[in-house]
């Protein structure tokens, strides 16, 4: 077995995955027709939502400050690094892979910057209605437009980390933090060789 | 081209683009409603629509039991059953909803009757200003001033889309007022109060919305 995850890592995806379930819940509540009728209380569910935000934005702060930031700023420049042979990757040709591959890094990327976005949404969303100056055209729709999307990647992730044979063995290294040498090997080749040159 | 500047780029244009989109797009959703078919309609909620509500439940009218008061400023107070409203003079518009929180239903058709068929019965006293318009979901209310609630595109509204309202829609009767945002379009409606000042202030006016809620010209829009 092999470490691919630290615990600043594995706490990073988890109090997001935590933050995006908790918000999604209730955001569909207040966003879909059926599930508004079903279950009003539409102030109450609007401040679990807002407080989930908050608890969220608060834990990713703590997580950061208080972790290896060393770790997540390798992870950073991993992820922002699309090379020759991710692009190949992603093009659905063979080719060897880092620790994250090509999809990971993308996955990595949209979901940054789609947390930030929810976020700046988010918060004008909840200034515009006390604020009216605040009140933008698309606020709204961004904030929806998010959503939407994030259900289809989040989908498409969750089925390659539970159902996919392939990969579904991933999912260990997010939970526990370690990998199997012969799957690494197979679908993350660059990375063991950059560890053996380490 | 360096390695990092790919997924650098592929981040920042991200976060541009959704930045902007604060400013624009208002509509998009709207227009997905367009390309989406009917069976996946019923899943996503493409119609635009949101279900607003104050309190714990969706207020749910038994027809049979409902009431209309009319009252206040009028020579003869009344009261209308559902089928007493059905036999006024039918009108039917179609027009956009607009929510002030921003989202749009673009071309909503709607069935009802007018107000002043509504008040010709009742007949309005020379002194009254404004219509009061009282929801069963307590304590929601909201007041059009007469010039405003008489505008041809104002209605009592009973239908929607060819179909009775939902209960989610201010079943049996629900105020419609196109040319100002969805506050002002009372559901549930049980009783209309003509009021001798026009200076009362509706739920969300009492929490900070405008009284007149223009269209693009009230609560910070325009």
């Amino acid at each position: 077995m092999i470490e691919r995850f630290g615990r600043t890592e594995r706490a990073l995806h988890w109090v997001h995955a935590t933050g995006f379930f908790a918000m999604l819940a209730t955001g569909l509540v207040l966003y879909l027709p059926a599930l508004s009728e079903l279950v009003a209380r539409r102030n109450l569910v609007k401040n679990v939502h807002l407080f989930s935000a908050l608890a969220w934005a608060v834990a990713i702060v703590l997580v950061v400050a208080l972790g290896d930031r060393r770790r997540l700023a390798t992870d950073w420049r991993e992820v922002e690094a699309l090379d020759r042979d991710d692009r190949r990757w992603l093009r659905g040709r063979p080719a060897a892979q880092g620790r994250f591959n090509a999809g990971q890094k993308l996955n990595v990327l949209v979901t940054a910057a789609f947390a930030l976005l929810f976020a700046l949404s988010g918060f004008f969303l909840w200034l515009g209605e006390r604020d009216h100056r605040f009140l933008f055209d698309g606020t709204g729709t961004v904030h929806d437009t998010l959503t939407l999307l994030s259900v289809g990647i989040v989908s498409g992730h969750l089925y390659l980390a539970l159902i996919h044979p392939a990969t579904r063995h991933a999912l260990r290294g997010i939970t526990v933090g370690d990998v199997r040498e012969d799957w690494a090997r197979e679908h993350h080749a660059k990375w063991l060789e950059e560890r053996r040159g380490l | 081209m360096h390695d990092r500047t790919l997924g650098r780029a592929a981040f920042l244009g991200l976060l541009g683009a959704g930045a902007a989109g604060l400013f624009v797009g208002r509509d998009a959703l709207g227009l997905l409603g367009k390309v989406v078919p009917d069976g996946v309609e019923s899943i996503v909620p493409t119609s635009g629509w949101r279900i607003y509500t104050i309190g714990s439940s969706v207020p749910r009218l038994d027809p049979a039991a409902y009431r209309l008061t009319v009252g206040g400023a009028v020579e003869r107070p009344l009261t209308y059953t559902l089928d007493d409203l059905r036999a006024l003079p039918r009108a039917e518009q179609v027009s956009d909803f607009r929510c002030v929180t921003g989202w749009v239903v673009k071309d909503v058709r709607w069935g009802g009757v007018r107000l002043h068929d509504v008040l010709a019965e009742a007949g309005l006293r020379p002194e009254a200003k404004a219509l009061r318009f009282v929801s069963a979901e307590v304590p929601y209310d909201d007041t059009l001033t007469l010039p405003q609630a008489l505008l041809p595109d104002v209605m009592l509204a009973l239908e929607m889309d060819g179909k009775p309202l939902s209960h989610g829609h201010g079943f049996p009767a629900r105020v419609v007022m196109p040319r100002m945002y969805g506050y002002k379009s009372v559901k549930w409606v049980t009783r209309i109060e003509a009021r001798t000042t026009d200076v009362d202030l509706g739920f969300w006016e009492q929490r900070g919305y405008d009284k007149d809620a223009w269209i693009g010209a009230s609560n910070g829009y325009g």
